[in-house]
């Protein structure tokens, strides 16, 4: 399987067809050890094919599950507490 | 500003330019392009006639004040993307991308510095969009560019380089050679670390921002050295290529 340990800026593009906000410089905070940064400093593990996994660098609890299936995204957020988007609107 | 979808579109090849033997620049007009920051990649998607898809991300090499798009793009011989973009496009064909992408492993001239960046091969793509800005902007903010290549024919951006650091006597480069060395070779011949980062780098108290991107490995290693060595683990954002890429 052709697994790839990366960044969160990795996964900007995958997120960017879910979400409308910019999320790498989103900050979070981990449900398993609550661990707050920005996504794009967390881990990407990016499986071609299947889907995207963002993971706490601390822990390595799964923050963000993501896959594709038959023209359906499906997003797993268990693994966050919250999510601070910065408002575009100012 | 609008929240937006990052949408799928079609750019135009306006050019296609050698840098080393593996690397190749694709000069791109992308139309509605509505600009980037330096740092920023693209996604960059192949169909084959059957509708199998490819896609890889790619850094953008040139600074948001060019005229055009640029992606400077290292062939790997066992790829699925980069062998077409290097090998097979030309001018005058289209390239379906998406982007720009990524608002983390940004830099702008007002963020200051002083600006540390450690690139390993092609991971020097996007800290060139940043050197590139940089002198756009007549930003004064002292930077170092600290360049891992196997060999000297390997180092991207060679001349352009040496010509910057030439008028800019506040930005220096700093290379490494990790495979050969040409003939009378004076600088550094091993990897990136903690004792070449100690020599080149900033002292942890200057504070000094930092951008490392280049294959996985390369990147903990520069990256946990760093920290080792007592800079603030905030402002040493990373970004790792993998260690195949595509």
């Amino acid at each position: 399987m052709d697994e790839q340990r990366l960044d969160g800026n990795a996964a900007a593009g995958t997120l960017g067809e879910v979400f409308s906000f910019e999320v790498t410089t989103a900050h979070y905070a981990c449900e398993g050890c609550g661990k707050a940064d920005q996504i794009g400093a967390a881990m990407v593990y990016e499986v071609r094919g299947l889907g995207t996994i963002v993971r706490c660098p601390s822990c390595d609890n799964a923050l963000i599950r993501l896959a594709h299936n038959r023209g359906r995204h499906w997003i797993d957020l268990r693994g966050i507490r919250y999510l601070q988007v910065e408002d575009a609107a100012g | 500003m609008q929240p937006r979808r990052i949408l799928w579109r079609l750019a135009d090849v306006i050019e296609v330019v050698a840098e080393t033997p593996r690397t190749k620049s694709l000069v791109l007009e992308v139309p509605g392009w509505e600009g980037h920051k330096a740092g920023q990649h693209v996604d960059v998607r192949l169909t084959a006639p059957d509708g199998y898809r490819a896609q890889r991300s790619y850094s953008i090499a040139s600074s948001p004040e060019d005229e055009r798009l640029m992606l400077t793009v290292d062939r790997l011989d066992d790829g699925e993307v980069s062998p077409y973009l290097t090998d097979v496009l030309m001018a005058g064909d289209m390239l379906e991308l998406r982007g720009p992408i990524g608002g983390y492993f940004t830099w702008e001239a007002a963020d200051g510095g002083p600006l540390f960046l450690a690139g390993g091969g092609s991971g020097v793509v996007p800290l060139m969009a940043m050197i590139r800005h940089r002198v756009a902007v007549g930003s004064a903010v002292p930077a170092r560019l600290l360049y891992s290549s196997r060999s000297y024919e390997e180092i991207i951006f060679r001349e352009e380089l040496e010509d910057l650091v030439a008028r800019d006597g506040s930005l220096e480069v700093i290379h490494t050679l990790t495979r050969s060395t040409p003939e009378g070779w004076s600088g550094y011949r091993k990897r990136i670390d903690a004792e070449m980062l100690e020599e080149v780098g900033w002292l942890p108290k200057e504070r000094s921002l930092v951008f490392v991107c280049g294959p996985t490995s390369f990147v903990e290693g520069v990256a946990d050295a760093l920290v080792g060595l007592g800079h603030d683990p905030a402002r040493v954002k990373t970004e790792r290529f993998g260690a195949t890429g595509g």
